[in-house]
């Protein structure tokens, strides 16, 4: 379902030209859990973006659910965001001062969808994250687990063919972290596409492919055949991973 | 998204942000406040003038000679075929006056004050017949040469030192006028200042008085009332008067009129010209501070574009397209100066009605005016909220969720 050919991204930053991505290929299919992984100034961010139609790349073609995504204007993308793509951002972005209710009901209202659907969706999003209780609590009445699962609510709410999370546990506790994941392992194992971005090995661990960049390019693409508990010896690409990441 | 869910957003995000809100609204409730009362009052002036003008009694018009080589033109014959019956069918009365100004004395007390000799009709006419005490005379007294006189309240006052003067007698040019009545003071009606006026009948005047005389040396009478039949018959009343004049002077064809014609339609018309002009220079004042207040709320929007950047950001990844951030904007901004016109639309009102208190006049606020606070209200709203709203608009999702 999204299938990335030759993607570039550069950005020019006064005189110099940052070559934040260099020739990607990478193809993904339905029903996949997917964790991009690399340091910061990898490329991670920008090739997220490019999968979120949040920014276009400089050249390469996105094909997303057969259609190409490459160049579109920002209306466009604005109307693939909001059908096929459910966004996870690490420091939650939710609006200040807006029930849960309205925060997960909000991308159906910009697709046109009635009051009353909308709400009873909302609230059926929340009760799937298990905040069925606190439909009517505002960001500042919530914990920082229970605000990240108000996003996931939000971005499951459209029923969008592909979920993306940036760094999703980033912002969380070890514990509200383990919830966001068992969700996810829990919506994939329903048959949603999840794309996670993170440099936290025992996250990228909970995937069942782990993509690796460096300088704009894949260096690493495999899959992780069984969940791995962390600094688990017996699975040598983890221990050689998790040797990089901290070294 | 819909127009109904772009107001509610709106609504929902000025509910957020009250104070700031109310800060925004200021500039525009002070605004249109300004110019609703000012407005008001203006147009309350406008009609008190109206009224001071209609309460000397309506459809009146004034005919004065113009002088010919210095000597007056209007004789007691004009009034005599002005007032003919079927000649003149717009003109529903007819009144002279003939005026001197003498000494009058009441026993040992003397003023130099104008005599004015009146038709009996005069005083109705010009709506100044209301008594202080006594009574008036009429067309009967006239008629009978009766020597009677009513004196202004000043005059009254001065000759006889503030005692009853009814019954008394004054003297003018040697001859005796018996005090029948006194005006309340203040109400010159069509005449202006009278308080220190005295009125005897016209025909005793014309025997008694030295008046300015005509060419022919006839007695000259310094103004003509005529009232016209209705409001819709003055123009027919100015044409039949004239036409008659000018057939009494036997005028030419082609010679100009030797006497002057005013009516008070004309006299009215011209004075609500000028509150008029007054009433739209106030406005327009008024109007300087609600461009202002646009200017802040331009203000406010951008600052609020910026602070909330990262809302705008949430709002486009999650679908938001550009009308819907820039309906979203300009509704906010909108709905601002909206109810900050409400809100200055009820200010202008009690501000105006206070200050007519202190003027003494009965503020008019017109539909129009209303109609234009709102509307300018809301240009204001539109105008200085386009652009921040355009700009929000513009934002790229991931600069505006990068956004601290």
């Amino acid at each position: 379902m999204i299938e990335l050919t030759n993607i570039t991204k550069t950005y020019q930053m006064g005189e110099t030209q940052v070559h934040a991505l260099r020739g990607i290929d990478l193809t993904i299919t339905q029903g996949e859990f997917v964790a991009i992984i690399g340091t910061s100034g990898s490329g991670k961010s920008t090739l997220m973006n490019i999968i979120g139609c949040l920014d276009i790349p400089t050249s390469g073609d996105y094909v997303l659910n057969g259609e190409n995504a490459s160049q579109l204007d920002d209306d466009a993308q604005a109307r693939i965001r909001n059908r096929e793509i459910g966004f996870i951002f690490q420091r939650f972005n939710l609006l200040a001062r807006t029930t849960a209710v309205r925060q997960v009901s909000m991308p159906l209202m910009y697709s046109g969808i009635g009051t009353t659907e909308r709400e009873n969706r909302a609230v059926a999003a929340l009760t799937s994250v298990g905040l069925g209780e606190r439909v009517d609590h505002k960001p500042d009445e919530l914990s920082g687990g229970q605000q990240q699962r108000v996003a996931i609510a939000r971005a499951l709410v459209t029923e969008p063919s592909l979920l993306l999370a940036d760094e999703p546990t980033g912002a969380l506790d070890s514990v509200s972290g383990e919830e966001v994941l068992q969700i996810f392992e829990r919506l994939h194992a329903e048959g949603k596409t999840i794309v996670m971005v993170t440099h936290d090995m025992d996250v990228a661990n909970r995937a069942k492919r782990i993509i690796r960049l460096r300088d704009g390019m894949i260096v690493n693409d495999y899959q992780v055949h069984q969940p791995v508990a962390p600094f688990d010896t017996t699975d040598s690409n983890v221990v050689i991973h998790n040797l990089e990441e901290t070294a | 998204m819909n127009i109904t869910e772009s107001f509610r957003t709106a609504l929902d995000s000025l509910r957020a942000n009250k104070m700031r809100a109310l800060l925004t609204m200021l500039g525009i409730i002070i605004g249109i406040a300004a110019v609703i009362g000012l407005m008001g009052l203006g147009e309350g002036f406008g009609e008190l003038i109206e009224d001071e003008i209609n309460s000397v009694g309506t459809n009146l018009i004034f005919v004065a000679s113009d002088s010919e080589n210095g000597y007056p033109t209007l004789t007691e014959d004009d009034l005599y075929a002005l007032a003919e019956d079927g000649r003149n069918t717009a003109v529903a009365a007819v009144g002279g006056v003939v005026g001197q100004q003498t000494e009058v004395t009441a026993g040992s007390n003397d003023q130099f004050a104008i005599v004015n000799g009146v038709t009996g009709n005069y005083f109705a006419l010009t709506n100044n017949d209301v008594l202080e005490r006594g009574g008036l005379f009429d067309e009967i007294d006239d008629a009978s040469f009766a020597q009677v006189a009513v004196l202004g309240s000043d005059i009254a006052y001065e000759l006889f030192d503030g005692m009853n003067p009814i019954g008394q007698s004054i003297t003018v040019n040697n001859t005796r006028f018996d005090v029948v009545g006194v005006l309340v003071p203040g109400d010159g009606g069509a005449s202006g200042d009278t308080d220190s006026n005295v009125y005897i009948p016209m025909n005793v005047a014309l025997q008694r008085l030295d008046l300015q005389e005509t060419r022919f040396g006839e007695p000259a009478m310094a103004q003509i009332v005529a009232q016209a039949a209705d409001e819709t018959q003055v123009d027919a009343a100015l044409e039949q008067i004239s036409l008659t004049l000018r057939e009494q002077h036997d005028l030419v064809y082609g010679a100009e009129d030797d006497f002057s014609l005013i009516s008070q339609s004309g006299l009215v018309e011209s004075f609500s010209t000028i509150s008029d002009t007054m009433t739209v220079f106030l406005g327009a004042i008024a109007a300087i501070s609600l461009v202002v207040g646009g200017i802040g709320i331009m203000n406010i929007m951008l600052v609020s574009v910026t602070e909330r950047t990262r809302e705008i950001g949430i709002r486009k990844a999650i679908g938001a397209q550009r009308r819907d951030i820039l309906a979203q904007f300009l509704l906010e901004s909108l709905i601002l100066t909206l109810i900050g016109g409400v809100i200055g639309l009820a200010l202008g009102v009690v501000v105006s009605i206070v200050g007519g208190g202190y003027l003494s006049l009965t503020p008019v606020i017109s539909t129009g005016t209303v109609a234009l606070a709102v509307g300018f209200s809301a240009s204001v709203g539109i105008i200085f909220g386009i652009y921040p709203a355009w700009k929000a608009s513009l934002m790229r999702p991931i600069d505006a969720l990068r956004y601290e």
